[in-house]
């Protein structure tokens, strides 16, 4: 396998409040290669939102990475001062936030906007900064792009805002754009027009992506590799279509199963009891356990991610077809 | 099963209250904002006892207007609603319970400063349902009901999560013992696990306690997964109207295809492209909605005839209604 473009090692961070230590981000590996599109799901506060901040450094007090390493194209991002960061954040990795209505400033033009994000990082002249401008807007589907720079945020739709955003998240092509539910705040019809368009994106440019989604079904269209998150912690990661048609963790496989699309209609769901724990006081052991059908007195340990065939779980009894299989 | 709740041509429109002045002003040619939004134009609709009937469609396309006209909380401006025979509102007054509604934020529908107990037993007791002597065991069972635990009636809604807060605003809902539920979407803010059980105390309680509901949602797989029958809404008008299994492999309409085939489905094989058929451009503003079908400037199927004429609702079968001029090219493509 070619070098990894991000390559994220047991990422740990904290916040430190004062009803007490919030573990938001457990120990989260992964690697990224370029051009791949990796999926990140859980729900919310399994700490998907924050290891993406993280990896741009973007966590603001009480929160601060413990411990763990970012490595962009070879450079650690932890231990870069925030002048430093601020240099290679935009050029090098760049994030799509979830709400497009609030990432926009109302008092500047669109191409203002863009104007400010190119030359945050080059010198180039008024008109050569709006012709690029205006190119990468056509591109993520905005017609008459020229004119539209003109235009200020209010007058554009919400799925039109968060087009701009993509494109201004795309104007330095970075190696790697962290997506944190880009289309969630968006109608299907809309999704579905720029999840296409991302996807091709990401392969003309040969940028690499992490999408992250509380939707799996939105996810497993897009990315070619998952990650799901419980409690801070990535529980099992593979190839989508492995992870989904034959899940290993719990977890994963109780999520599959409680989706409406998977049950015949008027049936009862499978569902996964109990709520997800708070991260203020998450007991030692897996932390899924007390939701657990599997679970023994072996799970009070916390388990370790078991590696097989380019896919790995964290649980002692895994489900599907090597349930028997030594761990 | 005869029919039980009656929606007949039933419009909303949203607009400006203008003073006195403002009016004259704009008759003599200021520039007063007088245009208005037609939320919801000339719906009819009727739901049989016990059934559940799915409204979808995208934002703005008035299915919640529609749902609040129902539940007696906004007054239409046109047309009425009866349930089982009686109306719902009175000069321009509500004037049943027999129709309530769980809406789609827990964090904004319960009052954070009532205790969930008297959340709960607050309408039963005006309405004299029970007694503030008898509230706490009325609320109990209630509770008991929805998979809450009772000795939890003297907390405030911050101590719960959000599906146990949805939990307690369905027990608000059902402690008026109504006849008919609107669900305004209510597991759209609920996390995936536990949106399935909201779903399944949904189902078992709507065929338990016989309820008629509404159920709005933009999450076609929730609906017709709890449905019986679907209507789909597009600008304020229902587009197309049918059994859900039927709506869902054959849609009539060519806007009911678009919006299935938009929806991301669980891709097993992801070696496979996949290949979206989203819908081109976006739903036109309200405000000034094109001519003819509303739907024809992202039709696919749209001829002159779509630019001119407004569709009327036509019978495709004896359970199907959709409103296209091209509905027979529509399932005759879809094969």
């Amino acid at each position: 396998m070619t070098e990894p473009v991000l390559s994220v090692k047991n990422l740990t961070t904290h916040f430190f409040t004062r009803a007490g230590v919030v573990k938001a981000v457990d120990g989260v590996s992964f690697d990224l290669a370029k051009g791949e599109i990796m999926g990140l799901v859980g729900e919310s506060g399994s700490g998907k939102t924050v290891t993406g901040f993280s990896m741009l450094g973007l966590v603001d007090a009480p929160g601060r990475i413990v411990k763990g390493s970012v490595r962009l194209n070879g450079t650690e991002l932890t231990t870069l001062s925030d002048n430093e960061l601020r240099s290679r954040r935009g050029r090098e990795i760049s994030m799509i936030f979830q709400d497009p209505i609030s990432t926009l400033n109302p008092m500047l033009t669109i191409g203002q906007q863009m104007k400010l994000a190119i030359d945050a990082h080059e010198s180039v002249s008024v008109r050569a900064s709006a012709t690029r401008a205006a190119d990468l807007l056509t591109k993520v589907g905005i017609s008459s792009a020229k004119a539209r720079l003109r235009a200020y945020p209010h007058e554009f739709s919400g799925g039109m805002r968060q087009r701009v955003a993509i494109a201004i998240a795309l104007l330095h092509r970075p190696a790697v754009i962290v997506a944190d539910e880009p289309t969630t705040a968006l109608d299907v019809s809309i999704q579905a027009q720029i999840l296409f368009q991302m996807r091709d994106l990401a392969r003309e440019t040969g940028t690499a992506m992490i999408w992250i989604s509380h939707d799996l079904a939105v996810v497993s269209s897009l990315a070619s590799r998952l990650a799901v998150m419980y409690a801070g912690r990535i529980v099992e990661e593979g190839r989508t279509a492995t992870l989904l048609r034959d899940p290993r963790h719990p977890y994963t496989a109780g999520l599959i199963a409680s989706l409406p699309a998977a049950g015949k209609p008027g049936t009862p769901l499978n569902q996964i009891p109990g709520t997800t724990p708070s991260l203020l006081s998450l007991p030692p052991g897996c932390p899924f356990a007390p939701r657990c059908g599997r679970f023994t007195l072996r799970c009070e340990a916390e388990p370790k991610m078991t590696l097989q065939d380019s896919r790995g779980w964290r649980c002692f009894h895994p489900v599907g077809r090597l349930a028997d299989a030594p761990v | 099963m005869s029919n039980f709740l009656h929606i007949n041509n039933i419009s909303h429109i949203f607009g400006p209250d203008l003073t006195t002045g403002e009016r004259i002003a704009a008759k003599l040619g200021a520039k007063v904002e007088t245009r208005s939004v037609h939320a919801v134009s000339d719906v009819t609709l009727s739901v049989r006892k016990g059934e559940t009937l799915g409204l979808v469609g995208e934002s703005g396309c008035g299915k919640s207007t529609l749902g609040r006209v129902i539940a007696g909380i906004l007054l239409p401006t046109t047309g009425k609603i009866a349930i089982d025979g009686g109306p719902v509102m009175k000069n321009s007054h509500k004037v049943t319970t027999r129709v309530q509604t769980v809406f789609q934020d827990p964090f904004a529908s319960l009052d954070p400063r009532m205790k969930v107990g008297d959340i709960v037993s607050e309408g039963p007791i005006a309405h004299r349902l029970t007694t503030k002597h008898e509230a706490r065991k009325y609320v109990a069972r209630w509770f008991e009901r929805v998979g809450l635990d009772p000795i939890w009636v003297d907390r405030y809604p911050h101590q719960f999560s959000g599906g146990q807060r949805q939990r307690i605003a369905i027990a608000r809902a059902l402690a008026m013992q109504p006849d008919v539920l609107i669900c305004d979407e209510p597991v759209a803010s609920l996390d995936v696990s536990i949106q399935a059980q909201i779903i399944n105390l949904f189902l078992e309680l709507s065929r338990d306690l016989e309820l008629t509901c509404v159920f709005i949602s933009h999450d076609l797989s929730v609906v017709q997964h709890v449905s019986d029958r679907v209507a789909v809404m597009y600008l304020g008008r229902i587009v197309e109207l049918g059994p859900v299994a039927q709506v869902f492999c054959k849609p009539a309409h060519p806007y009911t295809a678009a919006l299935f085939g938009s929806v991301p489905k669980l891709v097993l094989d992801a070696d496979e492209l996949v290949q979206f058929d989203s819908i081109e451009g976006e739903v036109p503003s309200p405000l000034s909605p094109p001519s003819g079908c509303y739907y024809h400037p992202r039709c696919p199927l749209a001829t002159a005839l779509c630019r001119t004429s407004q569709p009327v609702s036509k019978k495709v079968s004896n359970l199907r209604d959709v409103a296209c001029h091209h509905y027979k090219k529509q399932l005759a493509d879809a094969g």
